[in-house]
């Protein structure tokens, strides 16, 4: 009986807090790696991020073919040989905000903790970052290294070893309210 | 105890598909996109003959290719190593579409130049293609031999030949793509006993990924119309594309030398039916010139 009230208490708490979803308006998802013979970059600002403030739930989804390399070529490879984008188009996260405290000001560091998924694979992660309230929009920021042999993806075995073990990748989404 | 334990199961559970349910929901505002196909072959040289590839806006690609002798000349020629028929190319993207590009190959000293013009764009999503169609246009001049070699002098114009042709290829699936690929060759001076001035043609041909980096390929071009006394052949052609970064390495085997369009599709003198074949390959390196802004 206990365990039915709560329940119905706690959904009623999600209820009444249903309208405090963000959706991002901005986003930038860039990655970095360090390889021997030239430095990879590539950068995607078509991804997109729902945010439940009163769940602190949080999701993204990315789609492989829009991160833009300098070098058209290079782009190709990514995505016919190593993201394998025709099969895999989406990389997502669904997870939680751990450790954000509602009508603090300032920037806040928090863990954003859930599954991610790459390359068809999916894996528990937990990822420092920032946030911040910036009157009735939220900016989220976060860095976190990303081991390419945890998600299959394959590396070069032939002269151009251009791919890192690790890529870094940066985040960055400004919310706005989502009226839905 | 056991009562709280299941309702920390059922919670997180309930988290989870509550995230799941808010990617959901990404999902369903995130506006529907087109994805285009790429890489459909790894390189604008199926054999000999082009692909529906092009080059991207601002690259640059670098074409080596090379055909040596005949491979039952034997071990006098060292299996037709000692001949070599050598065909320089650049080619450059103007768009991610329109492609231009010129090359000299050393059968009849034959220099060419060509545009190529992406129409129509393989996807799936929003805009649903099935093909991707390329349409291409060379014009070749013989410049061998020389009008001081020659009893009467040849003009420009006798010397030069043009290509037509509409690529139509299809990626059926990661490893598997086919393509047709209709063809005109037209030839201003012709021996009209061996040939006519307007030659039509049907290549089809395509090619299997074995792995990442390597895949088979194969082509054949049939002529239509030939008259009897012709002395040339159909052109056929097998091949592995080797795929290291910025270079495609295409070893090939095929009973033609030449590597223009004209001398490919008309004008191949190896006879399969008593085992004329060439050995070849073409290598290519692609450079970026112009970043993408």
């Amino acid at each position: 009986m206990r365990l039915i009230l709560s329940w119905i208490l706690v959904g009623g708490c999600a209820l009444s807090l249903s309208a405090q979803k963000y959706i991002s308006e901005k986003s930038v998802v860039s990655f970095f790696s360090d390889a021997s013979i030239e430095d990879i970059k590539a950068e995607n600002t078509k991804s997109t991020s729902l945010l439940d403030m009163a769940s602190q739930d949080i999701a993204f989804s990315i789609v492989i073919a829009d991160f833009k390399f300098d070098k058209k070529l290079m782009q190709e490879h990514f995505n016919e040989k190593y993201l394998e984008s025709e099969k895999y188009p989406k990389s997502t996260f669904a997870g939680k905000v751990v450790g954000f405290v509602p009508g603090t000001g300032g920037k806040q560091n928090v863990t954003v903790k859930g599954r991610l998924t790459i390359h068809g694979v999916t894996r528990e992660v937990a990822v420092p970052g920032a946030m911040e309230v910036a009157g009735d929009k939220i900016v989220a920021n976060a860095k976190f290294i990303v081991t390419l042999e945890d998600y299959n993806v394959p590396r070069p075995q032939l002269l151009w070893k251009n791919i890192a073990e690790q890529v870094e990748v940066t985040v960055s989404f400004t919310y706005k309210p989502y009226e839905k | 105890m056991k009562n709280n334990l299941w309702s920390v199961a059922l919670f997180v559970s309930l988290s989870v598909a509550a995230q799941d349910d808010l990617l959901r929901q990404l999902e369903a505002a995130t506006e529907p996109s087109t994805q285009y196909t790429i890489q459909t072959f790894k390189s604008t040289r199926l054999v000999n003959s082009q692909t529906v590839e092009s080059k991207s806006q601002g690259e640059l690609e670098f074409i080596f290719a090379h055909r040596f002798g005949l491979i039952n000349d034997g071990i006098y020629e060292l299996f037709g190593l000692d001949q070599a028929f050598v065909r320089l190319g650049l080619e450059y993207g103007l768009t991610d579409r329109l492609g231009i590009g010129f090359g000299r190959n050393s059968v009849d000293k034959t220099m060419d130049v060509y545009g190529r013009y992406k129409v129509l764009r393989q996807s799936t999503g929003v805009k649903n293609m099935p093909i991707t169609l390329t349409a291409f246009a060379n014009m070749a001049v013989e410049t061998a031999p020389r009008n001081r070699d020659l009893p009467e002098p040849l003009s420009f114009e006798d010397r030069t030949s043009y290509t037509a042709q509409v690529l139509v290829a299809r990626k059926f699936t990661d490893k598997l793509s086919l393509q047709l690929m209709p063809t005109l060759v037209h030839k201003n001076t012709v021996d009209r006993t061996l040939e006519s001035n307007d030659q039509w043609a049907l290549g089809a041909g395509g090619r299997y990924k074995v792995s990442r980096s390597i895949a088979l390929t194969s082509e054949y071009y049939y002529r239509f119309d030939v008259p009897a006394a012709s002395p040339y052949f159909n052109a056929f052609g097998v091949g592995v594309d080797i795929e290291t970064g910025g270079h495609v390495f295409q070893l090939v085997l095929t009973n033609a030398r030449g590597l223009t369009e004209r001398a490919i599709f008309t004008e191949t003198t190896g006879n399969l039916a008593e085992g004329d074949l060439h050995f070849g390959f073409n290598v290519t390196r692609t450079f970026q010139l112009k970043k993408e802004k």
